[in-house]
Parts: C-alpha cells; sequence; structure tokens
C-alpha cells in the first residue's frame, strides 16, 4: 500500500509549493500560513499529475477577479481536470470483468455461457451508468475511482454469490441480492443529488445520534437468529438497522467531534513524557461509546458491530484530538470490556477458543467446524486458486454466502485473487482518506476518515475472522457479501465519500478581494 | 489534524499488511497441511469426481466404475471380484485401498503429476488428469485355474515366469468381492464388518501376505546349499545318513514316511523325500552356509515388493544343530509366504538366478500412452547353473516317478517338490500340503513357468492331506493354463 501512500505524501508539501506559481509575491507575505498544513486543503488540484489545462485565460470567470489587484502577472488560468471520462471507462472495466467472471462461473459448472448473463451484464450496466450520471450531474469533481471500484467489487459479489447459488438449488441469493444493489445504487442516486453540501449533515449530529440508538435498540426485541439479535424480521424481509446506524453514528461522531476538539485535546497530565492523558472530564463520551458498544455486545451479543463502532470511534477521535493517550485508554478499555464479557458470553467464549484452536473439534472427532472449512477453502486455493466454479467451498455451510463469502474467493481466485480484493477495499479506503485530507472543514474531514475507516474495519475484522488472524465475528465483507443492508449501507458510504472528494476537489469561487484569502483559509478552517 | 489522518492511514496500511501477511500463510505456507487434514473433504471429492482408471489382466479390464450420482460421484465395481481380489485389492470409499488399487493409486485416481502431458501443467491449470491404466502382469488363464482348483478350499497359488519374474496368477482362497464394500452405503458397511469378522479371513492374501512352513517343499533350498557348497558332487552317490536320524544333541529321533532312506543317494532321497537325508546335510552344511543360500533364494527379506509389500519369509540365523536339522527340512520356525516357494521353483527353472517378482507391466494414460513399463530385474544367484541343471534332474526326477507323479503334463519336463508341513503345537494342527514346480516345454531351453501351491484345508482328514495328492493337481492345472495345453 505504500505506493498508494506516496501521492498522499506528495501531495501536502505540492500544496505547499503550489503558491509559489505565479504568486511570488504572495509567498513573501503568507510564507508560514500557506507552507503549513494549509496547503493541503488545495494540494489535489495541482497534484493532478501536471494537468494544467488549456489556458483560459479571462475567459474563466472564476479566476477573471485575480488579475486584478497588484499582482505582477496574471494568474494562469487553470481549468480542473473533472475525469468523469476516466470514471466512465473504468466503469466498463467493472462491468465487463464482473461479466466475465459470470460468463466463467456458467463455463466452468455448465460447460455453457449462463443464461442470465446478458440480463446481468446488462442490469449492472444500467446501475453503473446512472450512478456515473449522478455524479456527472451533482458531483462533476469528485474522486473517479471511488464508483468503478465499488461497482467492481459489487459486480464480482454478485458473481460469487451466484456461483454459490449453483451449489444451493432451489435458494437462490442472487436475484435478491441485485435488487438490494439496484436498491443501495438508488440511495446513492438520491444521496449524491440531494445532499449538495455534505455540512449540512452536521447540523443533525444529535438527531443521527438518537436514530441510531432507536435503530440498534429495535432488533433486541426481535428474536435472535443464528444467536445474534441484530435482524429486524418483517415477512420475508430481513435486515439489520445495525448497519444503517454506522452511517449515522459516524455523522455524530464527525459532528461531535467537530465542535469539540479542542475541548478534548486540552490535557493536564503526561505519562512518560510523551503520552498524553486526557483530563476526566472528558473523558466522558468515551466511556459513554463505550458502554454502548459493551451495551450491543451483550444485548444484541454481536461482537462485529460492537468491535467496529467503538474502534472507528477510537480512530476518529485520535484524528480529532491527535491525543495518543486515547488510543491507549481506547485499547484498554476494549481489552477490558472484551475480556469481561468473554469469561460471562459463551458465545463470545467459543469464539475466542475456535480461533486459538480452528481443529479443536476434528481433534475431538465432531469433523471441521465452520472455521476449519474455512481455512480448508482458502488453503485449496493456493496461490492461483482453482478457478471460479471449481472449489468446495460450499463445504463450509451455513453462511457460506454472507459471512465467508471471502472464502470463495480465496479457493476459487487463489491468493492471487484475494490480493486484487484487498488491494480494491485498500485502494477504496485511501480514496477516503484522501477526501478527508483534501476536504476544507472538520466536521468534513472526520465524516471522510470516519467513513473510510468503517470500510477498513469491516474488511479488517472479517477478512481476519475468516482467515484465523483474529476471533472471528460475524460480520459483512462490504459490497461481496450476502446482505440487503449492507449492500445499500456501503453504497450510501460510497456516495458520501462521492459527495466529500467533489467538495475536496472542486475549485472555490474566487473573487477579486478573496483571492489572497484563499491560500490562507483552510489553515483557519482548521483551527476553527 | 492532516497529521493525524495520515497515521490513520498507517494503521489501515498495517492492517492490510496484516491481511496479506496473514493469507499467504494460510494460503501458501499451510496450503499442504490443510490439504492433508483427513478432515478436508476436498481430496476425496476429487478423488471420487472423476471414474477411477482400470487395472488389466491381459486384455481384460478386471475392474470398472459407477457413477453413483452421490457427492462421492463415481465408485470402484469389480467385474470378477473375487478372481481378482488377490491381485487387485479393494479401492473403497470407506476402507481405503490394498494392494494394486494402493500401489498404483495415483495412476488409477489421476493425481500422478507422470500422468500430465507437459510436466507442471497441472500445477498451473489446475487440471485433474483422468485416471490411468494399470496392465498387469497377470494370465488370465494361469489366474482362473488356479482359483477353480482351489475351489474355494483354504490356500493359496503363486505363479511367476522364471526368466523375468512376472506373477502370472495370484491366488488367495477364500477370496472376497472387493465391490461389496467399494461404497459408502449401509450395505457396504455390512459386508465388511462380516468379512472381517469372518473366521476364514478372506481378506488375507494368503499368497503374500501369509507365512506356512514350507516343510518338505524347503528341501529344495537344502540340497542347494549342499550341492553349491560341494559336500555333494554326485546326487547319485550314497550319503551317509542314518534312519532315524539322532536330531544332534538331543534324544529326538527324526523318522521318515518313505523307506529306504538310510545311506540313500541325493536323488532318491529327494525323490521320496527323506527327512533324515535332508536334516542331515543341513547339519553337514551348517547354519552360515544354509543362512546366505536360504536368504540367496530370498529368504529374511523384508523389503520385497510387487510393489505391494510381500510378508518376510524366514530362515533362522540363530539356532543350534537340531533346530538347524529341523529346519532344513522346512520345520522348526522356518516360514514362506507361497510367492517365496514360486520363487524357489522359479530359480531352479532359470539356472539359479533370482529375479524380482512383479505385478505391474505398465502403466499409461487414459489414452494408453506409457508412464512407466517394469524391467525385469535380476535379484540375487541362489545357486550355480551347475547346481541348478541337477536339482532340475532332481525335481524332474519327483515328477516322474516320486511324490509328485499328479503334475504330469505330457510332452512337457515338468519339476516339482511336494511338501507337507507339519504346525501348531505337538504338530497337533491339519498339515499344509505343498507343490512347488516348474514346467518346460520338452526341447524348449525355457521353463515358462513356475509355481507354489499351498492347500490349508481343515475340512480334509488329516491323513489325506499331502503336497502330491492335494497340491499337485492345481499346479499341474497352472501349468497346462500357461502353456497353452
Amino acid at each position: 500500500m505504500s505506493h498508494f501512500l506516496l501521492p498522499v505524501a506528495a501531495f501536502g508539501s505540492g500544496g505547499a509549493g503550489r503558491p509559489g506559481r505565479g504568486r511570488a509575491g504572495d509567498t513573501g507575505r503568507s510564507g508560514g500560513a500557506a507552507s503549513g498544513t494549509g496547503g493541503a486543503g488545495r494540494a489535489g488540484e495541482p497534484g493532478g499529475a501536471g494537468e494544467p489545462g488549456g489556458a483560459g485565460g479571462p475567459g474563466d470567470p472564476g479566476r477573471t477577479g485575480g488579475t486584478g489587484g497588484s499582482r505582477p502577472a496574471p494568474l494562469p488560468a487553470v481549468r480542473l481536470p473533472r475525469r468523469r471520462g476516466v470514471e466512465l471507462s473504468l466503469l466498463a472495466v467493472a462491468v465487463l470483468i464482473s461479466v466475465y467472471g459470470y460468463v466463467a462461473v456458467g463455463l466452468a459448472k455448465h460447460g455453457a455461457v449462463p443464461r442470465g448473463a446478458g440480463g446481468y451484464g446488462a442490469a449492472l450496466a444500467v446501475l453503473a451508468v446512472l450512478a456515473h450520471l449522478a455524479v456527472r450531474w451533482r458531483a462533476p469533481y469528485a474522486d473517479p475511482l471511488l464508483l468503478p471500484i465499488a461497482v467492481l467489487l459489487n459486480g464480482l459479489g454478485l458473481v460469487l454469490i451466484y456461483r454459490l447459488d449453483l451449489e444451493t438449488p432451489g435458494n437462490p441469493a442472487a436475484p435478491t441480492q441485485m435488487v438490494w444493489s439496484a436498491l443501495g445504487v438508488g440511495l446513492f442516486v438520491a444521496v449524491v443529488v440531494l445532499l449538495r453540501d455534505h455540512r449540512t449533515l452536521a447540523r443533525y449530529g444529535y438527531v443521527s445520534m438518537a436514530a441510531a440508538l432507536v435503530l440498534m435498540a429495535v432488533p433486541i426485541f426481535f428474536p435472535a437468529i443464528n444467536g445474534a439479535r441484530i435482524w429486524i424480521r418483517l415477512g420475508p424481509l430481513s435486515f439489520q438497522p445495525g448497519e444503517f446506524a454506522k452511517i449515522l453514528l459516524a455523522v455524530f461522531f464527525a459532528a461531535y467531534l467537530a465542535a469539540n476538539r479542542h475541548a478534548l485535546a486540552y490535557t493536564e497530565r503526561t505519562l512518560f513524557g510523551r503520552l498524553q492523558l486526557p483530563t476526566g472530564r472528558v473523558l466522558g463520551p468515551i466511556l459513554v461509546v463505550w458502554t454502548l458498544s459493551i451495551g450491543v455486545l451483550v444485548l444484541e451479543t454481536d461482537l462485529g458491530t460492537s468491535l467496529l463502532f467503538f474502534g472507528v470511534f477510537v480512530v476518529m477521535l485520535y484524528v480529532a484530538t491527535g491525543r495518543t493517550g486515547w488510543i491507549v485508554i481506547g485499547l484498554l478499555l476494549a481489552a477490558a470490556g472484551a475480556y469481561g464479557v468473554s469469561t460471562v458470553e459463551t458465545h463470545v467464549h467459543s469464539r475466542i477458543d475456535n480461533w486459538l484452536h480452528p481443529f479443536a473439534s476434528i481433534a475431538a472427532g465432531q469433523g471441521a467446524g465452520q472455521l476449519a472449512q474455512s481455512l480448508f477453502a482458502f488453503g485449496a486455493g493456493g496461490l492461483l486458486g482453482t478457478g471460479l466454479g471449481r472449489g468446495h467451498s460450499i463445504l463450509i455451510g451455513f453462511a457460506v454466502k454472507s459471512d465467508f463469502i471471502l472464502a470463495t474467493a480465496g479457493e476459487e481466485l487463489g491468493l492471487t485473487g484475494l490480493l486484487v480484493l484487498f488491494l480494491l477495499y485498500a485502494l477504496l479506503v485511501e480514496r477516503g482518506y484522501r477526501a478527508g485530507l483534501a476536504v476544507r472543514d472538520s466536521f468534513g474531514r472526520l465524516l471522510a476518515v470516519g467513513l473510510a475507516s468503517i470500510l477498513a474495519l469491516q474488511v479488517f475484522v472479517i477478512a481476519g475472522g475468516v482467515m484465523d488472524l483474529i476471533p472471528l465475528t460475524g460480520m459483512a465483507m462490504p459490497f461481496l457479501a450476502q446482505g440487503g443492508s449492507s449492500v445499500v449501507t456501503n453504497w450510501i458510504i460510497i456516495a458520501l465519500l462521492i459527495r466529500l472528494s467533489d467538495s475536496a476537489r472542486r475549485p472555490r469561487p474566487l473573487t477579486a478581494e478573496t483571492g489572497e484569502i484563499a491560500t490562507v483559509r483552510p489553515v483557519e478552517d482548521d483551527e476553527r | 489534524m492532516i497529521r493525524y489522518i495520515r497515521h490513520a492511514a498507517v494503521l489501515c496500511l498495517l492492517m492490510l499488511v496484516a491481511l496479506l501477511v496473514n493469507a499467504t500463510r494460510v494460503q501458501v505456507v499451510n496450503s499442504d497441511s490443510y490439504a492433508a487434514n483427513p478432515a478436508n473433504r476436498r481430496t476425496v471429492l476429487l478423488r471420487y469426481g472423476q471414474p477411477r482408471g482400470n487395472v488389466y489382466a491381459g486384455a481384460t479390464a478386471v475392474t470398472g466404475s459407477k457413477d453413483t450420482g452421490g457427492s462421492l460421484r463415481y465408485q470402484r465395481t469389480y467385474p470378477n471380484g473375487p478372481l481378482y481380489a488377490p491381485v487387485t485389492g479393494y479401492a473403497s470409499q470407506t476402507y481405503g485401498s490394498t494392494l494394486l488399487e494402493n500401489a498404483a493409486d495415483g495412476i488409477l485416481s489421476g493425481t500422478d503429476p507422470r500422468l500430465a502431458a507437459f510436466p507442471l501443467w497441472n500445477a498451473i491449470a489446475r487440471e485433474q488428469n483422468p485416471g490411468g491404466q494399470v496392465r498387469s502382469t497377470i494370465l488370465p488363464a494361469a489366474q482362473q485355474a488356479a482359483f477353480s482348483g482351489l475351489g474355494g478350499s483354504k490356500g493359496a497359488v503363486a505363479a511367476v515366469e522364471p526368466a523375468t519374474g512376472r506373477i502370472l496368477a495370484l491366488v488367495s482362497s477364500p477370496s472376497y468381492d472387493p465391490g461389496s464394500f467399494a461404497g459408502t452405503s449401509r450395505s457396504d458397511v455390512a459386508a465388511w464388518q462380516r468379512l472381517t469378522s469372518s473366521a476364514d479371513q478372506p481378506l488375507l492374501n494368503r499368497a503374500i501376505r501369509q507365512t506356512y512352513p514350507p516343510g518338505s517343499a524347503f528341501k529344495v533350498v537344502t540340497a542347494a546349499a549342499g550341492l553349491d557348497s560341494g559336500r555333494i558332487t554326485d546326487i547319485n552317490a550314497a550319503t551317509t545318513s542314518p534312519d532315524p536320524y539322532p536330531l544332534p544333541n538331543t534324544a529326538t529321533q527324526l523318522t521318515n514316511e518313505a523307506g529306504g532312506c538310510a545311506n540313500a543317494t541325493l536323488l532318491y532321497a529327494f525323490q521320496v523325500s527323506c527327512n533324515t537325508v535332508f536334516a542331515e546335510l543341513g547339519d553337514d552344511v551348517g547354519l552360515s552356509r544354509m543362512v546366505s543360500t536360504a536368504q540367496a533364494f530370498g529368504f529374511n527379506d523384508k523389503n520385497l515388493g510387487i510393489p505391494s509389500r510381500v510378508s518376510e519369509s524366514v530362515f533362522d540365523t540363530d539356532m543350534n544343530a537340531a533346530q538347524l536339522a529341523l529346519s532344513s527340512i522346512g520345520q522348526y520356525d522356518t516360514r514362506a509366504t507361497p510367492l517365496q516357494m514360486a520363487m524357489v521353483a522359479a530359480a531352479v527353472a532359470d539356472g539359479g538366478q533370482v529375479m524380482r517378482p512383479y505385478l505391474i507391466d505398465r502403466e499409461t494414460r487414459a489414452n494408453g500412452s506409457a508412464v512407466a513399463v517394469t524391467r525385469p530385474k535380476a535379484l540375487r544367484r541362489a545357486m550355480s547353473s551347475h547346481t541348478a541343471s541337477l536339482l532340475q534332474q532332481m525335481m524332474v526326477n519327483v515328477v516322474t516317478q516320486g511324490t509328485g507323479t499328479n503334475a504330469r503334463i505330457p510332452g512337457v519336463d515338468v519339476g516339482g517338490k511336494t511338501g507337507t508341513a507339519q504346525h501348531g503345537v505337538g504338530n497337533a494342527g491339519t498339515p499344509y500340503a505343498w507343490f512347488i514346480s516348474w514346467a518346460r516345454p520338452k526341447g524348449s531351453g525355457t521353463a515358462p513357468v513356475a509355481v507354489a501351491v499351498v492347500v490349508e484345508d481343515a475340512a480334509a482328514n488329516r491323513a489325506d492331506i499331502s503336497g502330491g495328492g492335494n497340491a499337485a493337481p492345481i499346479a499341474q492345472a497352472v501349468m497346462r493354463a500357461v502353456l497353452g495345453l
């Protein structure tokens, strides 16, 4: 991933150097302020690999004012690249790869192109084009990678689910997942079109929190499914409200932290000279969230969601305050909570046992457990995989299409395919973080980091779980796994990241009066 | 805040690295051990996902496969199960495999990398080769003759081609149908339990996995040692051997069934099977010479495989004079498999050379192109060719006018030796009837077949059990089948 970070690193310094170009007077004046963190706010534009575009000259309405005043030379007019064409080409590639996978499954299983291949490809293409048009219309400066990666992951997820459907005749999941994906894209379009400015969301911080709490509390009153109370079942439909709560909580955290981060950053004690401990008074919020997570864990026996909420909160808290003390406290609280609950809850305890000894059930003569079967599937994939449709990951049994979907990818696409998937997720997260770096307001930054971290932690927790790196907790692999609530939620996350990246890369309207302030402004914004 | 976002990004990077390292651990480092885990059903699903290659005897496939439609899709069938069970063994979805099914499993199941048309191609394409074929050395006519000859009574037959070591017949009786427990159904389990709990031990391959006291048939080895060591130079000269013969340093007197054994010539002693002459000869030759000759014939060889393991035939290396005398007539703790005794007869027929016995002629791909062809291999020289020619005379003499007249075939030189082995505490067990022989068409320089037959039928009257009476006719039938008479 280091090469993903390189642009990020280059990005800060590029921003710092930028003002020097054609603005010699400026640099001399604003000096330190411009070369500090403030440059990052604008860095994305020139960072676009030296594409200054055509000479718009005085025709550029945003820049005309800048030519006046005391400047020695007129500004070179820059037409910012929007990269919508790149996005469209990448979308075409994503759809083609997905259709190829779909056809490959059919060829491997039945020796013929599956009948639904055309429909599947057309549906995916229509969704991709709709999403693309929405972005082109309302978020033209958005990061061109976010949407294609999401479409590719969603398309591959559908392929994997369809592939597993062939092993479970009479219980197809792919058509339902396709409908949920369409709904997800619909919500994506709605968010991109209706949410014109992400800062609107900051106003609804506490409302979001309340809604999240309600969503999380509701399943407690519904019967547990497979040991976890996280589902609401209404007739044939079942969904996990906790999935939506993720976004709402990220919005709340971002709003709360953006508003209170200076108070939270205040420290009075230090440990070992470097480690700064927050004051007792501001420990309040973290304790509240911790209690909430433990509550989720105990009442819903949902280890994964609990871990995710807490992890995201700690990351956002650290980003807001820069206090390593928060991290230490967070880890200690998590460890204490996990230990405490694991001694009480057999559900959690058995997960840990299983993690440490995945083959214990074989030694005990009870055959391979789910985790052992998952490891067998990954192992069978080896370096290159068996090829789509040629594995036996169905042996995992229950949840093979949802929590364990990665095992099918691992077996049939091999380490190579898994590497590609992990890098796609890494790229998605990196683009989220990049939007966080580039966006100008604190709320936007925290929201971008929070949403990207949700994706990152989710991938880590479930991928690490099914591959015996960490204790297994039920969670959906973003976009890949079967699960309507999950795919819809992830599409909303992508929509928000699109909105954030658009606002980060969109040229700000400059006027003659504010022309020079623009360089300084992000610093102010950041410190506000 | 920028700095802290970068720190958080580094955390994500660390998580990615952890996932990638772990993925390599699971998918590359541990891959083989996961595949070898008995609880991992992938191996069996793959194994039974395609029809297993067949074993052939001559031009006939003696195995088959049927599509069960279940998750373990193809199941083994045996068109003539009991006849070829001692050759093929079994390949059961429940109980594993034995003998050829086991020894050539890689070829038959398609996992052997040599089956690939191009090296390393399978590792890349992840294709499973179709199961290859195993061409056995078995001659169906000889196998059938041996099987019918035993007629279900307990015993075994092994026949080899002396010049090459090709195994022409390998029969163990009573036999079993390996197809009866090839699958996973309840009836398969019941059949298996019935067979494993049977007192007759039908699953035991008596031809290569059971050792018997060879009795008088072992006198071929003793005679070879006596002639090769120079103790006896003329088979027509009188020996100095008392009748009865007092076992050295004991009060036990060894007697004979036949008369005229006192100071008999070696030829006559061999013809009527004098115990006294050969016990005395063994003692005279001495332990070390007897042991080295026996080992040259193949005794005390733990590593013989055809390629399935053959039980070790034993000639004790640490005995006193009385024990050596008894061992020299195939008693005491001397024990031999029927295949070993066939090798003894073959060594005589082949001028003293012992060839490595083998059951697989060649292994081929599904399309018939050869993967491996077995070449005959000389193991050891058991005796000089002069000694071998003298022994051939003696063995022919047994069939023309001695104890083995039942094995005579018109127009064919047949050499043989009977044996009736005592066993059990105080020799209370029903004796085992042995006959070892070879056959050579008159005027021909080579013998195409050597055979060993053992019959251990407890149902027969003890007095009626004899090598010449029970075993020789079976040997004759097998030799006839090989000669095409």
